[in-house]
């Protein structure tokens, strides 16, 4: 398959934090768009609103409104989102809290480092190894990476 | 006799190109810098025949030389871990003596299309066709290990912990509830 271009979405509802990670898709060589939502209610407002189905949404846990596990289950039980990938990210890592996202469907559960570069590293990682799933047609039920 | 001729090389090229697209039925426009415009999306096998038949007039697609090129690495990967039998140690010689071109070579086209090093894309294929195993066929962490080449199960158990940050037991675990919760909560 050839991708044209990546399409992410962010949901994060701190403002510094997004600034952040805007900064670090920056640097990803694949050619990409990035939609930034600044909660959960954005986020489903417009994943149900737009036409394209984002490729990979990066979702904060903790959000005011709707916590990113509340729009896991729903964009879940969506049967015209449910592939798209979901790497969930958290400032605390709880064994329970990574595997109920994982048996809800995320692919990615990643801790959030306090070093930008370690920060740069995964994202980056995450992305590119998305990129595999979708060209190489590997069976996404089975994507699962905990950082 | 001598007959002089004069060639507009670019016409005769265009004349080439279009007689070869319409063999092919593509819907396309031919712009001015020896750029095809497609009108539809163009599956790979074509693309690929496309990019053969063109060749043999000594027209070269230019962005996607390294992408056929990357997916010869990929299906000779493929088949080596098919064949379970042939040591992965080789796989720089071997894929050098597929591709007629040396490895270094082979290895920078490969990491630049694909973001990823040949070596780390082994690795993530071989930790997907261990998760596949594990799943679907029930076999054992040490049948699998013997299947996919590892040298011990702690070699494979490592690999899979350090690539998933899971080890394959939690996976197996994880997963199985996921499959389950799919099919009894989502339809």
């Amino acid at each position: 398959m050839y991708l044209d271009k990546l399409h992410i979405v962010l949901a994060e509802d701190d403002q510094d934090d997004r600034l952040l990670f805007n900064n670090v898709f920056n640097h990803v060589k694949i050619n990409h768009t990035l939609k930034m939502c600044e909660d959960g209610i954005e986020l489903m407002d417009y994943l149900r609103n737009s036409e394209d189905v984002p490729d990979i949404i990066f979702l904060d846990l903790a959000m005011p409104g709707k916590s990113g596990i509340e729009c896991l289950t729903e964009i879940k039980k969506d049967e015209r989102l449910r592939d798209i990938t979901i790497a969930i990210y958290s400032t605390t890592s709880v064994k329970a809290t990574i595997e109920q996202a994982f048996i809800l469907g995320a692919n990615v559960f990643l801790k959030k480092p306090n070093e930008y570069d370690e920060l740069k590293k995964i994202l980056t990682e995450v992305i590119y190894i998305n990129w595999q799933y979708i060209t190489e047609g590997f069976n996404k039920e089975n994507f699962m990476i905990s950082y | 006799m001598n007959l002089h001729l004069r060639y507009n090389l670019d016409k005769i090229c265009r004349a080439v190109l279009k007689e070869q697209l319409d063999k092919f039925g593509f819907r396309y426009s031919l712009s001015d810098s020896a750029c095809v415009y497609f009108h539809d999306q163009i599956p790979d096998d074509k693309y690929i025949r496309l990019y053969e038949t063109l060749q043999k007039y000594g027209i070269e697609i230019l962005d996607n030389k390294k992408a056929v090129m990357v997916q010869r690495v990929k299906g000779i990967i493929s088949n080596m871990l098919d064949n379970c039998d042939v040591p992965l140690m080789k796989i720089s010689a071997h894929l050098s003596n597929e591709l007629g071109e040396n490895y270094r070579t082979i290895a920078q086209i490969f990491s630049e299309t694909c973001h990823m090093t040949i070596e780390n894309y082994i690795i993530m294929c071989k930790i997907e066709r261990a998760k596949q195993l594990l799943l679907n066929e029930a076999l054992s962490l040490t049948e699998i290990s013997y299947k996919l080449n590892y040298s011990s199960v702690a070699h494979l158990s490592n690999q899979f912990k350090k690539i998933t940050g899971l080890t394959p037991s939690s996976f197996q675990r994880i997963a199985v509830s996921r499959r389950h919760f799919k099919t009894t909560m989502l339809n």
